[in-house]
């Protein structure tokens, strides 16, 4: 099978050291066990997350995720460009929405972009890793690299917000996604079908600002986890999974609830399947340590 | 008053709507609206919106317009896009609470203190500086948004979390020397200057 390659964008909570960098471990490890090669664009910027509205405004929000758009074409003309975050991914995929329909804004992002040297002809396709993941490799693509299935392990799949809304991933219904179900359980995992909280809103930016009201959404997510006899939780999203790990002790300090539920992402799941290390993982990495997928990688 | 938001009131005289309709980002969808009420229970922080979006939208045809620019409820948004695919009329609500908020920001008239506009203008200053967020003086700034005393409580209760993060190596103390930065970093901030230079223009921000 020929190497598949993508122009990728790992955007900034992705980078070395920051909030979601094991995130980035195991895309890594994830992708060389599937033969899929991502190439950085070079020298991307930040997407501007949602609450950069407040301040920066329309155009120059069009303006930063076209810059991006601009590089791609340039440097790795015909690669889809492959998000791992949902941010990133819905920022990028919004900008590109609003240029293909408005020629008004894409003549002034151009205008913008021209400022720097560059310019957007309107070419790139944005994608998300997850529709990488279904669409070009498949379930039994996913399937195949498995050496240590996760036997006896129980997941609560925790879709959020913008992975889902509004594009989400074609097929899938925004009410109850599955795919993320159906991957734990070709990893051999046990998916709690009976979750209840998928989609519901961690309070995204909000968990900064708003942290009382947004722990009150979060604590609903853990709980119903529990509830549906999960040992962890998995996600698609950088800012569900920091928001789910990082507030638990706050919670329960303010709740007198018990909570300790790892949170981890597909993609360290599937380096652990494929017979990664704790460190390929990006296991090293977590809060709350999710000792029985150590456990697998130390068989 | 600022200039701006004079500038406003004087050019849409009693007409809100249209005012919304040329300034607010996806402000011509406003008219779409046909108050199903549907969004009204859409968002997470729901209890927390004084008005719905349902009824923002019905209160800037109302012609209300200190109200709605002044309001809190647009800054309890957490971008769930809940509303968005519920909308009979595919109202791209989500943008137009992004939008108006904006608006209200740059007029001045939107509530001083409130905890998201301030955490947003922090989160866009700190991209704009070096292209990329630097996640530890993002959250420096903004627990000490306050003041320093403040900051020292709020920081200290968010400390065991902090350390947390720097222990697995998800937090990098040395970035508040520098991090991570575009190279090409004149060229960014000529195009950012240059897209708000031009959006200024079209919604009347500058005098
Ligand atoms: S769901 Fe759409 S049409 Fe219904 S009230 Fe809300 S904005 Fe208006
Ligand atoms: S995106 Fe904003 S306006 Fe829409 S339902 Fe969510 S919080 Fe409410």
């Amino acid at each position: 099978m020929a190497k598949k390659e993508y122009a990728f964008y790992p955007g900034c909570s992705s980078q070395l050291k920051a909030s979601a960098s094991n995130y980035l471990t195991s895309v890594n490890s994830m992708c060389e066990k599937l033969d899929v090669k991502l190439t950085e664009i070079p020298d991307w910027n930040c997407c501007g997350a949602s609450v950069g509205y407040a301040e920066g405004g329309e155009l120059p929000r069009l303006a930063i995720n076209a810059r991006n758009f601009a590089l791609a074409e340039t440097h790795l003309p015909g690669q889809d460009i492959v998000a791992t975050c949902a941010a990133c991914w819905l920022g990028s995929r919004e900008t590109k929405e609003r240029l293909d329909h408005t020629s008004q804004l894409m003549k002034e992002t151009n205008e913008a972009l021209a400022a720097a040297g560059l310019n957007y002809k309107g070419d790139v396709n944005i994608r998300h890793m997850v529709e990488v993941l279904i669409e070009d490799i498949g379930y039994d693509g996913i399937k195949k690299p498995v050496v240590k299935p996760l036997e006896g392990l129980k997941f609560a799949g925790y879709i959020g917000c913008q992975t889902n809304r509004p594009f989400g991933i074609a097929g899938e219904s925004f009410e109850n996604p599955k795919y993320l179900d159906q991957m734990v359980e070709t990893l051999g995992g046990e998916a709690m079908t009976s979750y209840d909280q998928k989609v519901t809103c961690c309070g995204g930016a909000l968990a900064f600002s708003e942290p009382e009201k947004s722990q009150k959404q979060i604590k609903d997510i853990i709980e119903s986890a529990y509830d549906s006899g999960a040992q962890m939780l998995v996600t698609p999203c950088p800012l569900c999974q920091a928001n789910t790990e990082v507030y638990q002790s706050e919670i329960n300090k303010k709740y007198g609830t018990k909570f300790n539920m790892p949170v981890l992402y597909y993609s360290q799941l599937m380096t652990v399947a494929y017979g990664g290390s704790i460190k390929e993982a990006g296991l090293d990495g977590q809060l709350i340590r999710a000792e029985a997928l150590e456990k697998i990688c130390g068989k | 008053m600022t200039t701006a938001n004079q500038n406003a009131v004087e050019r849409y005289r009693n007409n809100f709507l249209k005012e919304v309709e040329a300034n607010v980002e996806e402000g011509d969808m406003v008219k779409m609206c046909m108050q199903c009420g549907v969004c009204a229970g859409s968002c997470p922080l729901g209890p927390h919106w004084e008005h719905s979006p349902q009824k923002i939208f019905m209160m800037i045809r109302a012609g209300k317009r200190e109200e709605v620019l002044s309001s809190d409820s647009m800054w309890m948004c957490t971008s769930c896009y809940n509303c968005i695919v519920r909308c009979p009329r595919q109202l791209p609500i989500t943008h137009i609470m992004h939008g108006l908020a904006n608006y209200a920001h740059r007029l001045g008239l939107a509530p001083k203190g409130q905890p998201t506009r301030e955490f947003g203008t922090l989160f866009w200053n700190n991209l704009v500086k070096k292209g990329r967020v630097n996640e530890l003086t993002l959250t420096i700034g903004h627990y000490f948004k306050d003041g320093i005393a403040a900051g020292i409580k709020t920081g200290l209760a968010m400390q065991a979390v902090g350390l947390g993060m720097v222990k697995a190596k998800r937090l990098n103390p040395m970035e508040i020397f520098g991090g991570h930065a575009v190279k090409d970093l004149k060229g960014f901030h000529a195009m950012v200057a240059k897209a708000q230079e031009i959006e200024a223009k079209k919604k009347g921000f500058t005098a």
